[in-house]
């Protein structure tokens, strides 16, 4: 091989291991990003059971049971719908009745949101960002200016 | 006090200014002694902004609440180490600490930076000095934390609780060292596009900075990790979430650069590539340092409407981006391409290295800023996590390090693969008995399971065939080859070393996440449990006072076979009464290598308690082995070669380094 050649099939490879890694991350942000949904938006969205998604929204009041063992089951609402989620493990210091949360899991087959992670990471104001945005776009939560 | 801090800011920002461009005239025009005010700049800039740094420590110190930032920040009951953490652990603070880490480095460059080229110099130092006037522009214009509040309050609002931690108190100056350091290989590299050439000096004042802020920013991002593991209570170690991955970004460009500088150094090819490399470096601690400082991560919202500090930092990453980028464009074809090589040789096998490195820090940047772009411009909300990550960074790490352990044993210029797999023969042989054990001896062990741990022992038994090699194993008798042992150089150590760390921390990473075990259960005082052969019993909860809290701490005995106490774990759940605020503070016990880590859940009324227990094997050695590639990066810094100030042996004439025009 000439010089030139040389080059060009080393560039080339080069090329092709870029394509193949940009594939790989395209295909994996449509596959593997979860995607976040209010309870409302659930009734709109088909989500299969399965899929993984993230559900946000504020602990419905009252709706907080402790069964056997470690197992919590509770209401996720944005006021308009709500969504029963179970939940197995040690909830957040910050897991409150009537506060923001986000849960991270799939619905099982009876429509039940069966989360694996639940999230009451926060800002000062005690709200994870996707919940406070989402409950000011439907204007039930408006953002206090004192702080 | 505070005062003379807020007035020693300012005059450190006009200093900049002077230091900017009074350095970079006088290398233009080759006048001496406008170059020769650059060093004695740089060292004042730096005492004032150390002076400035003090005076904010010294009002934590003292709890003096008139400042905002302290009222906001600190109360009069925390442990005094916490009030003088505080300084950095908050936006005001951290920045304030940035720009003297920045400043420290840009005096240690005018001082011991007399065997550089003036011209190069010079340049330098101006580089510096305009990172540091936009800084400095930035705090005092946004982000002073010198004001002062009128009525001062009474007692401050308390340190955020989860930073009240030893371990969150030294992360921050160690990561800050890691990105600032790679400033100096930026404007190392920004001097020579000026200039429009690259140098012998060039080299060897870019390798030990970059081995500097590598070696920080790896113990930084170790003690991150390690304090997310202990604190947060999940009992995870890294989560793949973007302030993570603010850090994880330059480390993994840091680590190409590291690779690349070598063969600059060594061989003087891959000039323009590792200069553009040293750019991107730092382009990505500005990145990382854009994304944890103006709020971005927290709410695109809040960024899009109190846009002061992100626009400004937002300014400051394309401008340094945008324009040291143009200047490469411009300059980098004026610059002479360094030797060849064939494919085959340790140049080769370290652009492999580079080739899978940059683009691993690709997909890396791909998945942090796509969920931000998309919110931005479609509204949709996207998390993207560790099923992403464990797609696209996985596939790109799993061949690199397979072919970690070949790259020493290949020789430079033309390499030889045949020979380099001979040599590797027992190493790959340990490696496949590792997986062997692993794969039939070990219950519950899965393929990924003992492939993960072969590859980690391949990666350990690779770095001490390299050493053995070195010495002329088989070759030569013992006693000659323990000599040659001995006198190897430090850098082949480093080398060495660092790779074996590498393996180490992999094979933690296989341990933890392959073995272990994790029970979620209820207990009442008098309780057993049992996990992995570990027989825990609950003793009760036990409430107590600290200084700015009080807690519930839960003992639990940890008993032998033979049914006698070993030791105690304790967790607590603390409560913090000036923010009002919950914590829970994990118990962990080291048992070898491995850890039993316990976090607490709800209490009942009965005084029973949610335990979540985790058997942890091998987990202590992913920070260990971040502890060696640290090592090994130490070693390499002391040889004598890349001492700084040490006499250049092969110095080019004075003549041949004048300025061009």
């Amino acid at each position: 091989m000439t010089r030139k050649q040389k080059r060009l099939s080393v560039i080339v490879a080069g090329l092709a291991f870029l394509a193949a890694a940009a594939g790989l991350t395209f295909y994996a942000l449509g596959q593997k990003a979860s995607y976040f949904y209010m309870p409302a938006e659930l009734a709109t969205a088909s989500v299969p059971p399965g899929q993984r998604i993230r559900l946000g929204g504020l602990v419905e009041k009252g709706t907080v049971v402790r069964g056997s063992g470690a197992t919590v089951a509770f209401s996720v609402t944005d006021t308009q719908k709500s969504v029963k989620v179970t939940y197995t493990g040690i909830l957040p210091d910050l897991f409150r009745e009537g506060q923001g949360v986000i849960t991270e899991g799939a619905f099982g087959p009876d429509g039940v949101f069966v989360a694996d992670s639940v999230l009451a990471k926060h800002d000062e104001r005690y709200m994870p960002k996707e919940v406070a945005d989402g409950l000011k776009a439907k204007g039930i939560w408006v953002e206090s200016k004192s702080q | 006090m505070v005062e003379t801090g807020h007035f020693a800011l300012v005059l450190a920002f006009a200093l900049s200014l002077v230091q900017m461009l009074v350095p970079l005239v006088g290398a233009r025009t080759g006048n001496q002694r406008l170059m020769a005010v650059g060093g004695p700049v740089t060292v004042t800039g730096f005492a004032l902004t150390a002076l400035s740094f003090a005076a904010l420590a010294g009002a934590y110190a003292g709890s003096d609440f008139s400042v905002a930032n302290v009222w906001e920040n600190s109360h009069s009951l925390q442990p005094m180490i916490y009030k003088i953490t505080g300084t950095w652990g908050n936006h005001e603070g951290s920045m304030l600490l940035w720009v003297l880490i920045l400043t420290f480095f840009g005096a240690l460059v005018a001082v011991f930076g007399n065997n550089l080229p003036a011209t190069l110099k010079a340049n330098v130092l101006a580089v510096q000095g305009m990172i540091g006037a936009a800084f400095f522009l930035f705090i005092l214009t946004t982000s002073n934390p010198f004001i002062r509040l009128n009525p001062a309050p009474v007692e401050g609002r308390d340190l955020n609780p989860v930073l009240q931690d030893l371990g969150l108190a030294i992360h921050p100056p160690l990561l800050y060292l890691g990105y600032v350091g790679f400033s100096i290989c930026f404007s190392f590299s920004v001097a020579a596009l000026i200039e429009g050439r690259i140098d012998a000096s060039w080299a060897r004042w870019v390798r030990p900075w970059t081995l500097v802020a590598w070696m920080f920013l790896t113990g930084g991002i170790a003690m991150g990790s390690y304090w997310a593991y202990y604190e947060l209570g999940w009992g995870g170690f890294w989560f793949w979430d973007p302030v993570e991955n603010a850090s994880f970004m330059p480390w993994l460009a840091g680590t190409a650069l590291l690779h690349s500088a070598i063969v600059m150094e060594k061989r003087s090819a891959l000039k323009i590539w590792t200069l553009l490399l040293a750019i991107l470096t730092f382009s990505l601690s500005l990145l990382g340092t854009f994304l944890v400082r103006s709020g971005v991560l927290t709410s695109v919202h809040a960024f899009a409407t109190d846009p002061a500090r992100g626009v400004f930092i937002l300014c400051i990453l394309t401008l340094f981006i945008g324009g040291s980028l143009a200047l490469f464009a411009l300059r980098a074809s004026s610059l002479t391409a360094g030797g060849l090589f064939h494919p085959i040789s340790r140049e080769g096998a370290l652009v492999l290295n580079n080739l899978f490195l940059t683009t691993a820090t690709a997909t890396v940047l791909v998945g942090t800023l796509y969920p931000l772009a998309l919110e931005a411009l479609t509204g949709g909300k996207i998390s993207v996590g560790a099923p992403f990550f464990d797609l696209t960074f996985g596939p790109l790490m799993l061949p690199l390090l397979a072919i970690v352990p070949f790259g020493p044993l290949l020789a430079w210029k033309r390499g030889d693969v045949i020979a380099a797999s001979q040599r590797l023969m027992a190493a790959f042989a340990v490696a496949v008995a590792a997986m062997l054990v692993t794969g039939l001896f070990i219950n519950g062990a899965s393929v990924f399971a003992a492939l993960g741990v072969g590859l980690a022992v391949w990666l350990v038994a690779g770095a001490l065939t390299d050493l053995a090699v070195k010495s002329g194993a088989g070759s030569v008798a013992p006693a000659v080859m323990l000599r040659r042992f001995a006198g190897l150089p430090r850098s082949v150590f480093g080398t060495a070393l660092a790779h074996l760390g590498l393996g180490l921390t992999l094979l933690g990473i296989v341990g933890t996440l392959c073995f272990g075990t994790e029970r979620i259960l209820t207990m009442r005082p008098g309780e057993t449990v049992e996990l992995s052969g570990h027989s825990l019993r609950f003793e009760g909860l036990f409430p107590q006072k600290g200084p700015n809290f009080t807690e519930d701490r839960a003992r639990f005995l940890l008993i032998g076979a033979d049914g006698n106490a070993k030791g105690e774990i304790s967790s607590a759940k603390r409560f913090f009464q000036a923010r009002q605020t919950a914590t829970t503070e994990s118990g962990i016990r080291t048992l070898g290598l491995s850890q039993l880590y316990l976090s607490l859940g709800d209490e009942g009324n009965d005084g029973s308690v949610v335990v979540r227990l985790w058997w942890k094997p091998l987990v202590t050695l992913i920070w260990g082995g971040a502890l060696v590639m640290m090592a090994g990066v130490a070693m390499s810094l002391a040889d004598r070669r890349l001492r700084v100030g040490a006499p250049a042996r092969r110095r080019k004439p004075a003549a041949a380094l004048a300025s061009p025009t």
